[in-house]
């Protein structure tokens, strides 16, 4: 049968074999190899990619719903020791700038939350060098004795650091965390997971390998994490084909083994402005869209996508959903990290359900674990 | 709408010989939305389509499917083609007496901020950045008034000489015909003026949305669609080519901006001097209808690629980035549009009604942009010749 694609119809007859047979493989809803998403990501049509994406959304998500989840990006310091060569957000120890959230400031933002229909926190702060287990325990116990809410909270990177001030394996820093009331944890601090592109953007981060350590116990234990990629800034094509399989690996481990597992894939692009990496440029709409397609081809073990409006707009973010994604990602009553590399977008529950209303989906609120609200 | 102007055809070197779609080869696969599946077979058949066929078209929710169709249009008139220009706009007065409802930027005499520039002035502007090969001066402003036919001949000519490389494309129907009135002149007369004077194409605004229900309620005191498309034949007659517009995402319908593209197609098959269409979304802010909804991303690339189809007689469908923001400009280049317009370097008219895109873009960035998005950027010059070594 002749396929009816664009990039490989007749008017494209001499089209590459490698592409042919990623598309058809792709039409199919095989299996992908990374050969064969490197090939797509690098060579096929715009429109074929949102075509083969958007019916591999239907086949995760078969209802004609977008999602997203009221919450509060909630950065308890930007007191850093990673120093990452991308970030605009952080302030090293000691210097200007630098700042703890107080008790009474954290409780009053979650209080806020919850008063907003807000269903959970995402709550992320930096390396800080005094801040480790014990004292984020505390927090915890604190948040859910005073302010009880979903705390969808740290990332590999801060477990990592944490325990390691404390002189505590990640295993027993994840059962404190977890019994302190830790509920899931937001996939930051992935960027890339190839330690060469590390080493250039984020030399003081974990490794990739610590921080897929840390998912797969997380998962383990019973906590649901995401994953997210930033992309754009150092990195090859096949590197970023490199952490999607790296992904899709684990959440096969986790499917299979673990009782937690990813919940989502949240690519976005490296922005910038402020950043040590003030002269590269940033990656476009169509690089975004054609990313956003292949991981949801690629990732066939990850049931959502998160659309990424804060780093593309509301335009992108809609037609984010005709290229893979069933998720609009959180209200964000706010943001810091992203608006201090110069994205200022904004998004609105009333935007969000006109945006996806316009497409013919109805846009329903989630929580934490894509339950309907 | 049959009130397209009727006028003989003429062959100009600056008004090309118009080329409609040939037959296109779809991939039928894409379509996913039965009502544009006949659509489509018109199209492979390299038949034109008719107002139920547009109507189908800006009625879709199928991105994929409308991105699909118009790629194949586009392919079939510019290939892998993308254009830019290096402009500069200038706006040489802000003072209106159209007043139009959709409009931030207009001033009254008396207000704060109303300005009309001296010819001096106007040639200061143009001949900043001087080491920037600009290949084109957008030039539009208002109805002013006071200001006589001397002075836009004057303003032509003070630009002219500090930019004579530069093509000079001024003034929108809706001035050519304010001009002819404050003189008592024929419209015909005053573009052969203007012409003498170094004018040599002509922007697409004022076009708004022709449908005369809209229209009253937008601009009620600018001239109506039919004479906006006279005077475009008499510019087409006279071998001063144009473009045309549509302002959308405001209180127009679909059958609406179905009827404007149509006339517009009209046109072009009597005149053939529109080179490219530019569909320009509404901004609100600052302007009486602010209460409106931006347009959103589908609504945006449903218009571009209805337009790449029902236009089969238009050469060029504009992105105009100013508009949509770059972002989405950028994917228009896979929905039937195959030029950016350009750098611009300030633009004001969009600004003042709360775009916020920058107000230029750079060479280099709009070549980024282009090769990103899988195409092949060409500078082009007024007329669409290729300016690439």
């Amino acid at each position: 049968m002749e396929s009816a694609l664009s990039s490989v119809g007749r008017e494209r007859r001499g089209v590459d074999k490698a592409l042919h047979e990623a598309l058809r493989a792709a039409e199919r809803g095989n299996r992908l190899s990374t050969g064969q998403a490197l090939t797509l990501l690098a060579e096929a049509d715009l429109l074929d990619l949102g075509h083969l994406a958007h019916a591999a959304r239907f086949r995760h998500n078969p209802e004609p719903v977008v999602t997203y989840v009221v919450d509060r990006n909630i950065n308890t310091t930007n007191i850093c020791l990673s120093g990452c060569r991308f970030c605009a957000f952080y302030r090293p120890p000691g210097a200007e700038g630098g700042y703890e959230l107080t008790r009474e400031e954290l409780g009053r933002k979650i209080d806020e939350t919850l008063a907003l229909g807000g269903t959970q926190i995402l709550m992320q702060g930096g390396l800080h060098p005094e801040i480790g287990i014990e004292a984020t325990c505390r927090t915890f116990r604190f948040i859910k004795e005073h302010h009880p809410i979903h705390i969808h909270g740290l990332s590999p990177p801060e477990v990592v650091h944490m325990a390691a001030l404390d002189g505590m394996p990640l295993d027993a820093a994840l059962d404190r965390l977890i019994e302190a009331g830790l509920g899931s944890i937001p996939g930051g601090g992935a960027e890339i997971l190839v330690d060469r592109v590390r080493g250039l953007i984020a030399p003081g981060k974990c490794s990739a390998p610590k921080w897929l350590e840390v998912m797969a116990l997380a998962h383990q234990k019973g906590l649901n994490t995401t994953a997210t990629m930033m992309f754009g800034s150092l990195e090859t094509l096949p590197e970023r084909i490199e952490h999607l399989a790296r992904l899709r690996e684990l959440q096969e481990q986790s499917l299979s083994t673990g009782r937690g597992s990813f919940t989502a894939f949240i690519p976005w692009t490296f922005q910038p402005l402020n950043t040590a990496l003030a002269e590269v440029t940033p990656a476009t709409a169509v690089e975004y869209l054609r990313m956003l397609a292949v991981a949801r081809l690629f990732l066939d073990n990850f049931p959502h996508l998160q659309a990424s409006w804060v780093t593309q707009g509301a335009k992108i973010a809609q037609m984010a959903l005709s290229f893979g994604a069933d998720d609009l990602g959180s209200t964000m009553i706010e943001e810091n990290v992203v608006a201090a590399a110069g994205a200022h977008f904004r998004l609105s529950r009333e935007e969000m359900v006109r945006l996806a209303g316009d497409l013919g989906y109805k846009a329903c609120q989630r929580d934490t674990f894509y339950n309907l609200v | 709408m049959a009130f397209a102007a009727s006028q003989p055809k003429t062959h100009h070197s600056s008004v090309t010989a118009i080329q409609l779609l040939p037959p296109l080869q779809i991939p039928l696969g894409l379509i996913g939305d039965p009502a544009l599946r006949p659509v489509a077979d018109k199209l492979a058949a390299g038949r034109r389509l008719d107002r139920s066929d547009g109507l189908a078209l800006m009625t879709s929710r199928d991105l994929i499917g409308l991105g699909a169709l118009a790629n194949a249009a586009r392919q079939a008139k510019n290939g892998r083609q993308a254009y830019y220009v290096v402009n500069r706009h200038l706006n040489y007065s802000n003072v209106c007496v159209n007043r139009c409802a959709f409009c931030a930027f207009w001033r009254s005499p008396q207000d704060e901020g109303a300005y009309a520039l001296s010819s001096d002035e106007a040639a200061v502007l143009a001949s900043e950045d001087a080491g920037l090969e600009i290949s084109e001066l957008h030039i539009v402003g208002s109805c002013h008034p006071d200001l006589p036919l001397s002075y836009y001949l004057e303003l032509l000519r003070a630009i002219k000489a500090v930019r004579p490389q530069a093509a000079l494309k001024a003034f929108t129907p809706v001035e050519i015909d304010h001009m002819a009135r404050m003189e008592g002149m024929e419209t015909r007369q005053v573009l052969q003026l203007l012409q003498k004077a170094g004018l040599v194409a002509m922007p697409g605004g004022g076009a708004e949305i022709f449908a005369p229900k809209p229209r009253a309620k937008l601009c009620p005191r600018k001239i109506s669609g039919q004479r906006w498309l006279e005077i475009c034949a008499e510019a087409h007659e006279l071998g001063i080519p144009t473009n045309a517009t549509m302002l959308y995402g405001h209180i127009e319908t679909p059958e609406d901006r179905v009827e404007h593209l149509f006339a517009l197609r009209e046109q072009q098959d009597l005149s053939g001097g529109f080179n490219a269409f530019i569909p320009l979304a509404f901004h609100s802010q600052n302007t009486v209808l602010n209460e409106l909804e931006p347009t959103t991303a589908l609504d945006d690339l449903r218009v571009i690629a209805s337009s790449r189809l029902i236009l089969d007689n238009f050469p060029h469908i504009k992105a105009y980035w100013v508009m949509l923001g770059e972002k989405l400009a950028q994917v228009a280049l896979n929905f039937g549009a195959d030029d950016l317009d350009g750098t611009i370097i300030k633009e004001n008219i969009t600004h003042s009604a709360g775009a916020t895109t920058s107000v230029g873009l750079s060479e280099e960035r709009l070549r980024t942009m282009i090769q990103a998005a899988g195409f092949k950027p060409v500078r082009r010059d007024c007329f669409y010749h290729s300016l690439e070594a």
